[in-house]
């Protein structure tokens, strides 16, 4: 019995070794188009976590396309499938909308480990590099030493960092961050908050106190939630969008651990489905590592 | 088994209601929503093509289980098919001397540090003396994240903030549990791509130094298609003995779970189930196989209920309905126990069926302080005898619990009607009672 589970579990492990080649890359496209080139389309597509259902709409174009334009040769789909992504990112860029109010304040929000804390550090420092004057609001005071790993980038950044007791109420040191800023004429306030899961009900209604704390300061304010998406995750990156966009509003999206091998296909289904802009992606753990969102680029890493 | 499913399953069954046997074209059928589930759980795109593949062989032509469908069928053999793919519950390794050393490895973020505080409280409920030590000395206050973990359970951390050479770090560790009589010393370790060469040889340097009993990888259940291939290559390079699956506690399906034990063959050792220190428990495959296919997560209620109510009160109540002596008393102590479950929407979304239609489903957990506080400011007396509560006495209760005549009315009301219809019970002699949970 339990080498007939060795076998099959070896048979399994070569089978899809050698099926790991599909890449878009990979994929000899310059084919004859049929029902198998379609087929291993798909799963190139599902492989870059496009999702299901996206990428069936992906397929239903290319092949009514082929048909209609009587194509024959796969290398002719390819121009056609890169621009059917990018109309898919349509209106899911743009830039950070900064308001100039002294403070503007800008609130990150996300799971558990989708990288908000280095992402805040790494905002920061760009803010500082344009000669902007940065707080930074520790308003996880949830996580173990949370509060230092931030204190640690505020070094980095030279950015003030204001902060509480670990266990404090999240709202009033947002509070006391923009309070100090504004009276002190600061540009921006960076809002670290704890991660989340979006199914935690209680937790979500801690980041509306948040938000309102914020638009006691001003009703425009916060210029952007941010929600922090980790690239390497797979559908359930749809719902976490849809759930925080639901219940606080979020204005932007930043997609982050794009330096490994996954591809963040994830932003497709997000952008079909939702339409929120997608701001920053984040390739690195270096402080320089974060670039503004490009459709075009994004699609070509997508299909390499 | 079948009372459990969720809207795709239900309506595979509905789907293949009509088929006498599983033929080719019902077999496919069936095949076509099984894939969508899969992929949508972010099982691994080439792990599902085999798997549906294999399936097909072994469904097509099967013969029906007797009293099953052919929908019930299918379900029930993908189920275990799932099963026999997760394996075995598989337990820790023994350490052959002490300290036995558990690496934690993974990428950034996947809940490695949280894990490492979680498994010594866990080894340490179960009698060993566990130490806890972080060689990242890249993250910042990532030391500090995992001391001020070990220290909320009691638990030794090591710690050197100055030395910046993790393998160094791990070898001074290693003697310090020595000398301390430390029998499994868990080791964190700092999260790193699995492209990153330089860091990935480092992890491998840790290893060959301490040797450890275990190299547990710490996944991060919602991970999608690229899990896979992080996993296939830490285990290449550093040896995987088991994985962690983490944050669990979310609606991520796990499907990674399906790909590791299929591509890799380690087994899944733990799951990550939540924030706390405790939201941690040994890797059960049935559950998995469950929330994979969208089946509900039954066992786990289950087990919450009967970590929550207590056995002996239970019996006792039970009587005491037995002989209609039920009183408002009762009633408090058994809201007590139903509100020990936690909060009753987590309740009601594992019940199989009721996540998917009762999603928008809010339980006003109010109503049950409320009707708390109301019995609380009640005399002994009028506990046991409500019958001697008239309108000033009312009148003081409402005041006294913040709420008003009627509300108290309420109570009393519905108190009546759970005594009458114990009555009834009593005299049918079909006892079937509301909070004797029936497993």
């Amino acid at each position: 019995m339990l080498k007939a589970i060795y076998e099959h579990l070896k048979k399994g492990l070569q089978k899809t070794k050698e099926q790991a080649k599909i890449g878009l890359s990979e994929l000899n496209i310059s084919r004859k188009i049929d029902d198998s080139l379609f087929e291993d389309l798909e799963i190139a597509l599902l492989k870059a976590d496009v999702g299901i259902n996206a990428t069936e709409e992906i397929i239903e174009f290319l092949k009514k396309e082929a048909k209609k334009k009587g194509l024959k040769n796969g290398e002719e789909l390819k121009g056609l499938l890169k621009e059917k992504l990018i109309s898919m990112l349509k209106g899911c860029s743009g830039e950070l909308r900064l308001l100039n109010e002294k403070p503007d304040v800008i609130l990150f929000l996300g799971i558990n480990g989708s990288g908000k804390t280095t992402t805040v550090g790494k905002l920061a420092y760009r803010f500082k590099k344009e000669g902007k004057s940065v707080v930074l609001a520790a308003a996880d005071t949830f996580r173990a030493a949370a509060i230092e790993q931030l204190e640690v980038w505020a070094e980095r950044t030279e950015a003030r960092i204001v902060k509480h007791k670990p266990g404090a109420d999240p709202a009033a040191v947002v509070f006391d961050a923009v309070n100090s800023a504004k009276s002190r004429g600061d540009d921006i306030v960076l809002v670290d908050t704890a991660g989340r899961l979006h199914t935690k009900e209680h937790l979500m209604k801690e980041l509306q106190k948040i938000k309102r704390t914020i638009k006691k300061f001003s009703e425009n304010q916060p210029c952007e939630t941010l929600l922090v998406l980790d690239g390497t995750i797979g559908q359930n990156s749809i719902n976490q969008a849809k759930v925080f966009k639901e219940s606080t509003d979020v204005s932007g999206i930043i997609i982050t651990k794009l330096d490994g091998t996954a591809k963040g296909g994830a932003l497709i289904p997000i952008c079909r489905e939702l339409k929120i802009p997608i701001k920053f992606v984040g390739v690195g753990e270096g402080i320089e590592d974060l670039q503004p969102f490009d459709p075009e680029a994004f699609v070509s890493a997508l299909l390499d | 088994m079948f009372e459990l499913l969720t809207e795709k399953f239900s309506g595979l069954v509905e789907k293949l209601k009509r088929a006498k046997r599983l033929d080719e074209r019902t077999v496919e059928e069936a095949l076509k929503d099984i894939r969508r589930a899969l992929l949508e759980a972010d099982v691994n795109v080439e792990v599902v093509q085999q798997f549906i593949k294999d399936l097909k062989g072994k469904l097509v032509d099967r013969e029906l289980i007797k009293g099953l469908t052919a929908g019930e069928t299918v379900v029930k053999l993908i189920y275990d098919e799932v099963l026999e793919v997760l394996g075995e519950h598989s337990p820790l390794q023994k350490p052959e001397k002490t300290p036995g050393v558990i690496m934690l490895v993974g990428l950034q973020g996947t809940g490695k540090t949280t894990t490492a505080g979680k498994l010594a409280r866990l080894l340490k409920s179960k009698g060993y003396t566990v130490a806890v030590a972080s060689t990242d000395v890249r993250r910042p206050a990532a030391m500090k994240q995992l001391c001020t973990l070990a220290q909320s359970i009691d638990v030794k951390c090591y710690a050197d903030e100055d030395e910046k050479d993790a393998v160094k770090l791990a070898e001074k560790f290693v003697k310090q549990a020595e000398n301390d009589g430390i029998s499994y010393l868990i080791l964190d370790t700092a999260g790193r791509l699995h492209i990153d060469e330089e860091l990935m040889d480092e992890l491998v340097l840790i290893k060959s130094r301490v040797h450890p009993v275990e190299v547990l990888y710490v996944a991060d259940a919602m991970q999608g298609q690229d899990a896979i291939n992080t996993a296939e290559v830490y285990h290449q390079k550093v040896g995987l003995t088991g994985v962690i699956l983490t944050k669990l506690d979310g609606d991520a399906k796990g499907g990674i779970a399906l790909s590791v034990r299929r591509v890799l063959g380690v087994p899944i050792k733990f799951i990550g189930t939540g924030e706390k220190i405790e939201d941690f428990q040994p890797f059960y495959p049935d559950r998995i196989a469950q929330r994979i296919l969208g089946l509900g997560d039954i066992q786990s209620l289950i087990e919450k209920m009967q970590a929550a109510i207590d056995e002996d009160k239970a019996e006792e109540m039970a009587k005491r309905v037995m002989n209609a002596e039920f009183t408002l008393e009762d009633l408090k102590e058994q809201i007590n126990m139903i509100r020990n479950l936690g909060p009753l929407e987590n309740i009601l979304k594992m019940i199989p069926g009721v996540g998917s239609k009762l999603k928008h489903l809010k339980v006003d957990e109010k109503k049950f302080i409320k009707i708390e506080a109301i019995i609380n400011s009640m005399t002994p007396e009028e506990r046991r005898n409500p019958q001697i509560i008239n309108g000033s006495r009312k009148r003081r209760i409402a005041r006294g619990s913040g709420t008003t005549i009627v509300d108290v009315n309420q109570v009393l009301k519905q108190y009546k009607e759970m005594k009458k219809l114990m009555k009834k019970m009593k005299k049918s002699g079909k006892m079937k009672l509301p909070f004797n949970l029936p497993m």
